[in-house]
């Protein structure tokens, strides 16, 4: 039973999260208000970590494998990523590998600036 | 077998656990990081839908539960994120400051490959968000003009490409602290990479799963601008 509820309270923050993303205007998707209510409720004590835990880490241990279905569908779009393949494929590798070195490399400097402020 | 497949319900979400399964099992044998789960377990399924003649739409709302794990997945990522909090208070600054230099050279990358090769400015604004997460970033794409089918397959693609390029770039830039990685990670690669960071450690995964939201916020701010900017 631990797992209905944990799931049924999971899946309520979702639910809260689709009201929210109806009713503000911020272009942020439910998922992610559900994301930041359900971390202000832990935060807040409303809401208990036992009481979401155990269910909650299975499902972002299983992260990657709900990706599948939508990545399957990739390549319906067949002759309309071809006609733009050279700026995709720059896009997609060696400017994805620049954003994550310049994002690294900024909040590393930052994060250690902090703790030796002489060096 | 495509007829049976149509009016049959469960088989879509066996297929992705099957193909899935298969791609963790290679990994694992071949130890590669270019044997990508994801990646291999999409390869499976598309050969398995052209092998046997079945409509990619059919497989769609067959494997939808699936999908919709998503959500309750996405909002689970409170959890790590709160067992961190203390870390997150404390790297404010450094965490904002890394996702804004990020967004900021993910969108000026491409205003500069928008003028350099000449793109057409649909294809151009479809691929500004490329690096957030898709329900952010096909909305973004749409509302600038941008087509947003195309633009949930860049984005899906791009987190496959920062799952892959994680350890390289990481081990290239000399980029140590779990904190950066996970920020590097969800900011480049949104929740594709954050699934990678997970596997990276606890501290990875939660400050990962929170730059998917900053990131995704910062980005539909600064887009609309970045697009003023195309050719």
């Amino acid at each position: 039973m631990k797992y209905v509820f944990q799931l049924a309270r999971i899946v309520g923050f979702c639910l809260l999260g689709e009201v929210l993303a109806a009713l503000l205007p911020l272009p942020l998707p439910a998922s992610v208000y559900g994301l930041l209510l359900m971390a202000a409720a832990l935060k807040l004590g409303v809401l208990k970590l036992d009481q979401v835990r155990e269910t909650g880490l299975f499902l972002t241990g299983i992260f990657p494998l709900l990706f599948v279905p939508a990545a399957s569908g990739v390549l319906e779009l067949g002759s309309e990523l071809l006609e733009v393949l050279l700026p995709l494929v720059i896009a997609i590798v060696p400017v994805t590998a620049l954003v994550m070195a310049v994002t690294g490399v900024v909040a590393q400097r930052c994060a250690a600036g902090k703790e030796e402020p002489h060096g | 077998m495509a007829e049976f497949l149509r009016q049959c319900g469960s088989w879509g979400v066996l297929a992705t656990l099957a193909a899935y399964a298969l791609g963790m099992w290679v990994n694992r044998k071949t130890g590669r990081a270019i044997f990508n789960p994801l990646l291999l377990g999409s390869i499976f399924v598309i050969v398995f839908l052209r092998c046997f003649g079945v409509p990619y739409a059919d497989y769609s709302a067959s494997a939808a539960p699936v999908n919709w794990l998503l959500a309750p997945a996405t909002v689970s990522l409170a959890i790590p994120l709160y067992e961190k909090w203390e870390l997150l208070r404390k790297n404010l600054a450094a965490i904002l400051a890394g996702t804004l230099a990020g967004t900021l050279t993910s969108l000026g990358s491409i205003v500069a490959m928008a003028w350099l090769m000449k793109m057409e400015r649909a294809h151009a604004v479809t691929l500004l968000p490329k690096s957030v997460t898709t329900a952010i970033g096909m909305d973004i794409a749409e509302t600038l003009g941008g087509k947003a089918a195309l633009a949930s397959a860049v984005i899906i693609l791009t987190g496959i490409a920062g799952s892959l390029l994680a350890e390289t770039v990481c081990k290239v830039c000399h980029i140590t602290d779990p904190l950066a990685k996970g920020l590097a990670l969800g900011t480049s690669a949104h929740a594709v990479g954050t699934s990678k960071a997970l596997q990276m450690g606890e501290v990875e995964g939660a400050i990962s799963g929170l730059a998917i939201a900053v990131a995704g916020i910062m980005t539909a701010v600064l887009a609309p601008a970045a697009a003023n900017f195309l050719p």
